[in-house]
């Protein structure tokens, strides 16, 4: 209600961690220190993948402010996720966060086509995020994000950094020019489990050259927002019955804003078919849904809210409680607020498993 | 619950909202077409500060493919998940029987009767030449 109500009670709750935080730059022009000149020209030049004529415009329509918190606009005119100390103020300080993710969305290579140039904005948004934030903020760590079209580039950058502990995991987009199960992305899934990194997924929407839902191009943005949930639910299959678990054990897989009340009904149906057509794919030797309990870790927002909010916590018993990590998204329009989140009653050992020791554990936080 | 003068009715414009803090709480004035509203800032759904959202129409449609504004300024839009309550009632659009922002009856006062007392002016002097807004709270 107000800042001196609220205050007394942030400093008694749990620290937690943010799995889902969205940093972005002032101007692209952030990059240009971490580029070689042939390619601050070429970015001057051609733009990046994203490029449209309305300067400032999605391509496909968002809530609120262009997909952000109304609230989250800094006051020197910069965009939301601009201003580091903004971030710490509205966010960081007041909600107890100890260590947030870094989520460099369209910030790098991922779904840029010109190889090269993916390979150079990779580097230098990953130059960038170490720079610009973890080395001023230690609370953040970022995620390596790397030109995901070509394995070997990929595999370079992902080794580059792989000792840094400024880099928590690895970040590639689920809207990748074929499924993620593809054996072309499996140097990439080698390289992390080389380095011990888990493989953040985070969702995306029209990008990657396919339609959002499958069924064509959706007319609303509140339906392009629910295909999101279920195009991780493809990537998820197809990680599964492409052997992607079988073959890289020790993979660890996060899923970043895609849902997880999916997770179980989802499981069940993959598990009856692999049963009728375990022969098609035989390198797929466990029931699926044993690979997903062991290797796939879920993030919180924008988390499902049934009418009986219990049902959400019989569903966090099908998924696991030692696999539901807290997000908030900061600072996207359907933020999380860490004290609101969960409408049901958490235990001690609950809540502090969602808020924190399970990404601890995951990510080797100490 | 105390009646207390929280703002001259000339700081708060016609479509526009006002923040201020009332013994600690913070509490949005709206201007209405002259009419005058007070809310909390805290949104019911999930705590975002209310009042800094979007005055809004409300959007209405009789059937795909057609749709109409009415009672324009009348609605704030929460600045984090979209949820719009009615200036007037405090009402929730999406979920008006369990969910109401906190309203406060706003009285417009003369200060030629405010300075009489008893009521109490937070933190400027009340003159008996503007008119001031009074809620209980």
């Amino acid at each position: 209600m107000n800042v001196a109500v609220r205050e007394p009670k942030a400093a008694q709750r749990l620290k937690i961690v943010d799995c889902d935080i969205h940093p972005t730059w002032r101007t692209p022009a952030e990059l240009h220190p971490f580029m070689s000149k042939r390619w601050q020209e070429h970015m001057a030049t051609y733009g990046t993948f994203f490029r449209h004529g309305l300067t400032g415009q999605l391509p496909y329509p968002r809530m609120m402010a262009g997909g952000m918190r109304v609230d989250s606009f800094p006051e020197d005119g910069s965009p939301p996720g601009a201003d580091l100390d903004l971030m710490r103020r509205q966010h960081l300080d007041p909600n107890g966060v100890e260590v947030g993710m870094l989520i460099a969305l369209s910030r790098g290579g991922l779904e840029e086509r010109n190889l090269d140039f993916a390979a150079a904005l990779s580097s230098a948004a990953n130059d960038w995020q170490r720079e610009c934030w973890v080395k001023k903020e230690p609370r953040l760590r970022a995620a390596i994000v790397v030109p995901q079209e070509h394995a070997d580039y990929a595999v370079a950058e992902i080794d580059r950094r792989a000792g840094d502990p400024a880099f928590a995991q690895i970040m590639i987009s689920p809207r990748s020019s074929d499924p993620l199960g593809h054996r072309r992305y499996w140097p990439i899934y080698a390289a992390a489990e080389r380095c011990n990194k888990p493989i953040a997924l985070h969702v995306a929407g029209f990008s990657g050259g396919h339609t959002s839902t499958g069924t064509g191009w959706p007319t609303y943005y509140i339906q392009e927002h629910f295909a999101m949930s279920s195009g991780m639910q493809n990537t998820l299959t197809s990680l599964v019955f492409e052997g992607v678990f079988e073959r890289f054990p020790k993979l660890k897989v996060v899923l970043v804003e895609g849902g997880f009340a999916w997770a179980p009904a989802l499981g069940w149906r993959m598990d009856k078919h692999w049963e009728r057509m375990r022969s098609e794919t035989p390198h797929v030797k466990r029931p699926p849904s044993e690979y997903v309990r062991e290797q796939v870790w879920f993030t919180t927002q924008p988390i499902e809210e049934p009418d009986d909010p219990d049902h959400l916590a019989e569903i966090v018993n099908w998924v696991g409680w030692d696999r539901i990590m807290f997000s908030t998204d900061y600072p996207h329009w359907d933020y999380d607020d860490p004290k609101q989140a969960f409408r049901f009653k958490l235990s001690p050992e609950q809540r502090a498993k969602i808020f924190g020791d399970n990404a601890r554990a995951l990510y080797g936080l100490t | 619950m105390s009646r207390r003068v929280i703002a001259r009715a000339s700081e708060v414009e016609p479509g526009a909202c006002k923040i201020v803090t009332v013994l600690g709480r913070e509490v949005g004035l709206f201007n209405v077409g002259g009419e005058y509203f007070a809310l909390s800032n805290r949104c019911p759904h999930r705590g975002a500060e209310l009042c800094r959202g979007m005055i809004v129409a409300l959007v209405g449609s009789s059937g795909p493919g057609e749709y109409h504004l009415s009672r324009p300024g009348e609605f704030i839009r929460c600045p984090w998940h979209g949820w719009e309550f009615d200036i007037r009632t405090g009402q929730s659009w999406c979920d008006p029987k369990s969910v109401r922002a906190r309203q406060f009856a706003v009285k417009v006062e003369p200060g030629a009767d405010l300075v009489k007392g008893p009521y109490v002016a937070e933190s400027f002097p009340v003159t008996v030449e503007e008119d001031y807004l009074v809620i209980d709270i």
